[in-house]
Formats: C-alpha cells, sequence, structure tokens
C-alpha cells in the first residue's frame, strides 16, 4: 500500500475506533493471532483546547477543554503506533494505538480493517442512521390552510 | 501581629462527615449512580461541562453528585480539576456546518434547506406537572422518520450569498488565539477571548444581561437566525502522528443571531450578527452568549456604549461564576482581625460624636 493510502486508512480506522467502547474494540482483537508488541508511550491522560470559530466558519477561539487519553504502541516489526481518543479511558487508547500499529503492518492492516474496524464502523453508521431517522421525524412539513371561498 | 486561632479542625473534620452523611440522604432510598446522573439529568450535565469550561460527561456527573445539586460547587469542582492535567495542546477549530443535526430551527425563514428540524425541546409543551413522572414511566420508542443525506447549510450562509449579512471575521495570519486560562484579562478585549469568556460564563448572568438588550440597554434588534443542536467530530493534530488525529465527537449547541443592519456611505447596509457556541444542549445558554457577543460589538460597529451588555470589562469581569462566587462566598470566612480594627475605629468615630454633641448642653447648664 501507499504511504498516502496507508495514511487515510489509520484516519478513517481512528475515526471509528474513537466511537466504540474499549471492550468492543478489544472483543474484536481477541480471536486475531497479534504479534509481539510493546507500549512505547504508557497511556496518559491530559487535555486539549477545543476550538471553535466566530460565526461558525470565521477566525478560532478557544471553547473549552476536553478529557483527552493517549498511548503508544510498537510493535516488534518496528511499526508505532497512536492512540488518541476524548475522556479518560486508558485501555481505549492503548488499544487504539495497537490498532493503528497494526494497520501499518502488511501482515495485520488488511485482517485489522475486516475485523475489526468494518463492524464497529458499521454499528456506529447504524446507530447514526437511527438517531437521523429520530430526528428527521422531529421534522415540521408546513402546509396552508385555505380559509373561506376562493 | 498575627495572632493564629486554632481548634477549628474537629469541627471542621465533623462538618464534612455531617456533609457526606446529608448528601447521601435517607439510607432507605437508593443512591443515585453517576450513570443515571448523565442519562436523566443530561442538560445539568451539559451546564456543568460549560461552564466548568471541560468536555467531561462521567466528571461533570460526578461533580454534580458530590455538589449534592449545586451547579456552581460543580462547576467549582469541574475547573479545580482541570488544573490537574497537563494539556496536548489545541484541537481543529470544529465545523458546525458538517455537524450531525439532532435539532434545527430558524425563526427567519420557514422553508430553509435541511428544514426545520425541532428535535428534544421543551417548546411547545405546556409546562404542566407529568403526574405519570412521578412513579416512573416507560416511554414510547421515539418515532422515525426518512434522515435525508440532504445538507443542512447554515442560514447564515444563505443570506450571506447575496451579501445581505456582514461576513465573519476571518483570521489574520499568524495571529494568535487569545486564551484567558494562560494569559490575565486586559481591555480592550478581542472577540476571541470575548467569546471564550462567554462561553464558559454564568447562564442566568448572561441571560440577564441578554434580556436587559431586548428590554432596551442596548437595543440591538436580534432574530433568532439559526439554533442547532448535534454532534461534531473534533481532530487534534498530532505532530508525532503526522496527521489530524479523529479523537471522536462532542455535542454542542450553536446560536446565530441576525442583529440590525448597519451600512455606511461607502458600505451597501447588511445585517450584523451574534455568535453562541457551548458544549452539549445548551439553547438559553448560546441564545444569551449570542445577544450579550453581539452588545459587546458596539465598539467595533462604532455605537454608542451606554448599557451594561456593550461594557466588555463589566461583562467579562463579572461572568466567572467560579470567581463570583469566590469573592461573595469569602465574606463568611473568617475576618475577626478585620473586624475588631473597624470595631475600634467606631467606638473612636462615636465617642467623637458624643463629646460633640454633648459640649453645647454642658454649656447650656452653665448659662
Amino acid at each position: 500500500m501507499k504511504a498516502e493510502a496507508i495514511k487515510d486508512r489509520r484516519k478513517a480506522a481512528m475515526s471509528v475506533l474513537a466511537h466504540a467502547p474499549a471492550v468492543d474494540i478489544a472483543a474484536r482483537l481477541q480471536p486475531m493471532a497479534l504479534p509481539a508488541h510493546e507500549e512505547l508511550r504508557a497511556p496518559e491522560n491530559g487535555l486539549v483546547m477545543v476550538r471553535g470559530r466566530i460565526g461558525g466558519d470565521g477566525a478560532p477561539f478557544n471553547l473549552g477543554e476536553a478529557t483527552v487519553s493517549r498511548a503508544a504502541v510498537r510493535l516488534a516489526s518496528g511499526e508505532v503506533g497512536f492512540g488518541y481518543v476524548l475522556g479518560r479511558d486508558s485501555e481505549k487508547a492503548r488499544l487504539i494505538a495497537l490498532c493503528d500499529a497494526l494497520i501499518q503492518a502488511d501482515s495485520h492492516g488488511d485482517a485489522v480493517e475486516m475485523q475489526v474496524v468494518f463492524p464497529l464502523r458499521q454499528r456506529m453508521l447504524a446507530s447514526r442512521e437511527q438517531k437521523a431517522r429520530e430526528a428527521a421525524a422531529t421534522k415540521v412539513e408546513f402546509y396552508t390552510m385555505v380559509r373561506g371561498e376562493g | 501581629m498575627y495572632v493564629a486561632v486554632k481548634g477549628g479542625e474537629r469541627a471542621i473534620e465533623n462538618a464534612h462527615r455531617l456533609l457526606a452523611h446529608e448528601r447521601r440522604g435517607d439510607r432507605d432510598v437508593p443512591e443515585i449512580s453517576l450513570a443515571q446522573v448523565a442519562e436523566q439529568l443530561g442538560l445539568a450535565v451539559d451546564r456543568v461541562m460549560g461552564e466548568g469550561s471541560l468536555y467531561d460527561r462521567e466528571l461533570a456527573a460526578l461533580a454534580i453528585k458530590q455538589a449534592r445539586g449545586d451547579l456552581i460547587e460543580a462547576i467549582f469542582l469541574v475547573r479545580a480539576f482541570r488544573a490537574t492535567l497537563p494539556r496536548f495542546g489545541v484541537t481543529e477549530p470544529v465545523d458546525t456546518g458538517q455537524m450531525r443535526v439532532q435539532r434545527r430551527v430558524s425563526s427567519t425563514f420557514k422553508d430553509i434547506p435541511g428544514g426545520q428540524v425541532l428535535g428534544p425541546t421543551f417548546d411547545y409543551t405546556h409546562r404542566l406537572l407529568d403526574p405519570q413522572l412521578v412513579h416512573g414511566i416507560e416511554p414510547a420508542p421515539p418515532a422515525v422518520g426518512e434522515a435525508s443525506d440532504a445538507s443542512t447549510p447554515r442560514v447564515t450562509d444563505i443570506l450571506g450569498r447575496d451579501g445581505l449579512i456582514e461576513p465573519s471575521p476571518q483570521a489574520q495570519a499568524d495571529a494568535d488565539v487569545g486564551d484567558l486560562t494562560r494569559e490575565p484579562l486586559g481591555f480592550p478585549a478581542e472577540r476571541d477571548l470575548r467569546l471564550q469568556n462567554l462561553a464558559r460564563g454564568d447562564e442566568g448572568f448572561l441571560l440577564a444581561l441578554g434580556y436587559s438588550t431586548q428590554r432596551g440597554y442596548g437595543r440591538n434588534h436580534p432574530f433568532a437566525g439559526e439554533i442547532r443542536f448535534g454532534e461534531v467530530e473534533v481532530e487534534f493534530m498530532a505532530e508525532e502522528v503526522g496527521f489530524a488525529v479523529p479523537l471522536g465527537s462532542i455535542e454542542l449547541t450553536e446560536c446565530q443571531m441576525v442583529n440590525q443592519f448597519k451600512g455606511s456611505a461607502t458600505e451597501a447596509p447588511c445585517f450584523t450578527r451574534g455568535y453562541g457556541l457551548a458544549f452539549g444542549q445548551s439553547e438559553r445558554k448560546t441564545m444569551s452568549m449570542a445577544l450579550v457577543d453581539r452588545a459587546l460589538r458596539a465598539r467595533e460597529l462604532g455605537e454608542d456604549v451606554l448599557a451594561p451588555a456593550q461594557d466588555e470589562e463589566f461583562v467579562m469581569s463579572h461572568s466567572d461564576n467560579v470567581q463570583a462566587t469566590g469573592f461573595v462566598e469569602h465574606l463568611k470566612l473568617p475576618h475577626y482581625v478585620d473586624f475588631q480594627s473597624e470595631l475600634g475605629l467606631l467606638r473612636k468615630l462615636r465617642k467623637e460624636f458624643e463629646e460633640a454633641n454633648a459640649a453645647p448642653s454642658l454649656q447650656e447648664a452653665a448659662e
């Protein structure tokens, strides 16, 4: 895979994994034969300052902070993966970092995509679809009442 | 001379023990869980996250439980917690145009692209207490409709296409974004700092100020151009990773206020804007924020600064409820020595007063 394609795949995977509970990521990884790996950086909790834009589309401003957990994992074959996720779930950050490292390894990239990311993405999309349908039911359908005789 | 007075330790310890007991309440009633607070008192959690200036539902729920439902105390607890964590950096600015909208209404256009989506709202309820909730009921599952892929452009973007509304100010190249958690407030303050201050400001204070502009103290003829609530993605540019990392989603409420127009000999008149943005579903807060943001632009728009809501030093110095409660509530802490000196001064003044008044009567007696 080309470097650009791997980057896209890593980012797409992170956007799915960040929305999945840690236990679900762990359950999907569990049946896979994982290569030897180590924590390059122990999971750590901290903050990011979330920025908005003036008027929604103008210059940035600081809205407020959010908690973030992060971790880094290195496979024995050398690939380094990173996990960054909102909240304080350090196990989740570690699992995301592990997935990110595996995605970069030729031996595991496709398997992680198919067995971990793909099913979790389907579930995430289904839950978003459900919320969108619930909101859609509250959409106002205007109609005009005609009074008297035209 | 400084005289230390000791002896409060035992009383303080027992007072905190009593507080924990009262917090728990009747032990025959099941203890409330953080999940219950987060799920069933969600708007209180949103307020604590917004004014605590920290997005973390579980921590906000814990703070509310610990504070016995005193939201300003809970906000104080959250602010204190945030000081214990390192900051990894700043996120990419969130794109509210890409929000997964749960609610989106406009009071200016009936037929907006994407439609008027009411979402979960108290609007149009009769505000009658619901006896069904006394013992709890299982509500019907929500109705579902046909979700469309159509985008929901901002109402301000639609007005902006025809030049009917001023554009948002764009970032100056290499201009720093002000951060009042890092540098002390200085005046005049630019709009980025003002919005940060308002975003963490007390909802009640901003509500009252926003209301005051409607009643004529800095009137700016507002229309709620659009209010939207839903989830947005957050990305963080992590240098070590080499690209903007998706961190997950947060819920935000955004209010675009459309206000009376301005123009000049060289510029065609157009509507002006006020902006509100807050964590969670915080509609009253963002509407108030947008009203006050617009009022605080008086200087920039060449309006006379006459009303409290237009005075940035007044607004920004008093909007923070943690600072405000700290200064108001410190009055109940021991001021024994201060008070003794005041008492001494008062006695002296009274003595002088009595002597001055006694003098004429002595004189009278002598005559």
